[in-house]
């Protein structure tokens, strides 16, 4: 229901505002580093998921936007049985956003800066799933509590970046892994980091959700 | 109560810069400079018992919404970010002539310096939240967010990399150092647990006079 209505909003004006913003960050790689191949394919992972993060600050930040302009918020509050219905739903929005965004970020970065996917893209889109669910994870769970307070965008990103090292370390390490062609039992640590990650966070996005939203 | 606290602390601080500085025998390579360990080490491990008492309280909170849970994990996170601080300074002291380097992006290093970002984080969302009782239930939330992060963290950072030396007191089996050094560690860690507990009570007491004054 939550998840529907929210990507039928999201789908006019926050998606084509991220494709837009995701194309302008390539340019702006491409000009900060200068048009040296070499140094670009070595920092590409660490690139890649800059790109993810800055475009899931401003997208995940704008989750309970809807709400707070429409005055929806007290509709959330007295919406009726379990609160965490509500967050799961957000999530699987926001996931579904997110992984929309990254795929025509990473075919982006594939045509822009040369990179040869092949036979390393289920390898890649296995590490992205895990890390985009860690992030959004936590992400969803702050954007309701910065809903409300007067400097979130600032705030959000704040709170966000330090929780997320583990994912992005993780994440960073794996893709670069990948994209060397490396077997994926050689990132497995990281790998399970991530799931364990991913369980944590959502388990206490699921269990704290309902206190978020009480007032 | 406090006050006889706070001499206990003074009087564990004045034992410890004797045990540290007069008594400790001198290190045979690192010379005067390893004495700043009787600083270092006592003050990381506050911070991590006053990030464990912001976790408990945080549940505690959430589960009973006593406003005193709340004020003890507000006063806990500003003594721990303090410690905190002090550890990293020390530290930098340290490295500066024994590694040639205030800085170095080793695996504990940037644990703690994580902890700490994230910490101000909280601090700092507990300053923008207006309303008392949401500001409450919100950094709560975050308390129990960050502290779950912290096992992710150190597993996250120990195999991206490692230069630090391994702990010398938190591991299985006997402390690796002599007693000649152990003991005036342990001195000065009694004396800023005990300089923890009389912060943790004054701070605590001033938040609730804030608070009966505002009211």
């Amino acid at each position: 229901m939550w998840k529907d209505l929210l990507v039928e909003r999201r789908s006019k004006e926050t998606l084509n505002g991220l494709f837009f913003f995701s194309l302008l960050l390539l340019f702006v790689f491409q000009f900060a580093l200068g048009p040296d191949r070499e140094r670009l394919a070595a920092v590409l992972p660490g690139l890649l998921w800059l790109g993810f993060i800055l475009s899931g600050l401003l997208g995940l930040g704008r989750t309970f936007l809807v709400e707070r302009e429409n005055d929806c918020w007290e509709g959330l509050l007295l919406a009726p049985g379990d609160k965490s219905a509500i967050y799961v739903g957000k999530l699987a929005g926001n996931l579904l956003l997110m992984l929309v965004i990254e795929t025509v970020l990473v075919a982006m970065f594939a045509v822009f800066f040369n990179v040869d996917l092949g036979a390393a893209w289920p390898a890649l889109a296995l590490v992205i799933v895990l890390g985009t669910v860690g992030f959004t994870a936590v992400g969803t769970l702050f954007a309701a509590m910065t809903a409300q307070v007067r400097a979130r965008e600032l705030l959000f990103p704040v709170l966000l970046l330090p929780v997320q090292v583990p994912v992005l370390l993780a994440t960073v390490r794996a893709t670069e892994a990948v994209l060397l062609g490396e077997p994926l039992g050689a990132v497995a640590n990281w790998l399970k980091l991530l799931a364990a990650a991913d369980l944590i966070y959502v388990v206490v996005g699921v269990l704290t959700f309902e206190f978020v939203l009480e007032g | 109560m406090t006050r006889v606290l706070g001499w206990l602390a003074v009087l564990g601080l004045l034992a410890g810069l004797v045990a540290g500085f007069g008594l400790a025998p001198r290190e045979v390579t690192q010379g005067n400079v390893q004495r700043i360990m009787y600083v270092h080490v006592p003050s990381v491990l506050v911070a991590y018992l006053a990030y464990t008492v912001v976790f408990v309280a945080s549940i505690a909170y959430l589960a009973r919404r006593v406003e005193a849970a709340d004020r003890v994990a507000h006063a806990s996170a500003e003594i721990g970010v303090l410690f905190n601080g002090i550890t990293i300074a020390t530290g930098s002291i340290w490295g500066k002539p024994t590694w040639g380097t205030w800085w170095t992006w080793d695996a504990r290093l940037t644990s703690v310096a994580i902890l700490f970002v994230m910490y101000l984080g909280y601090l700092l969302l507990r300053g923008m939240i207006e309303d008392r009782e949401r500001g409450a239930r919100y950094a709560a939330v975050l308390g129990i967010v960050a502290a779950l992060n912290v096992p992710l963290v150190h597993f996250s950072v120990l195999w991206w990399r490692t230069l630090h030396q391994p702990p010398s007191l938190l591991k299985p089996g006997a402390p690796a150092m002599s007693s000649a050094i152990l003991t005036p560690l342990l001195v000065n860690l009694a004396a800023y647990a005990l300089l923890y507990a009389y912060f943790l009570a004054k701070r605590v007491r001033i938040l609730r006079r804030e608070e009966e004054a505002a009211a």
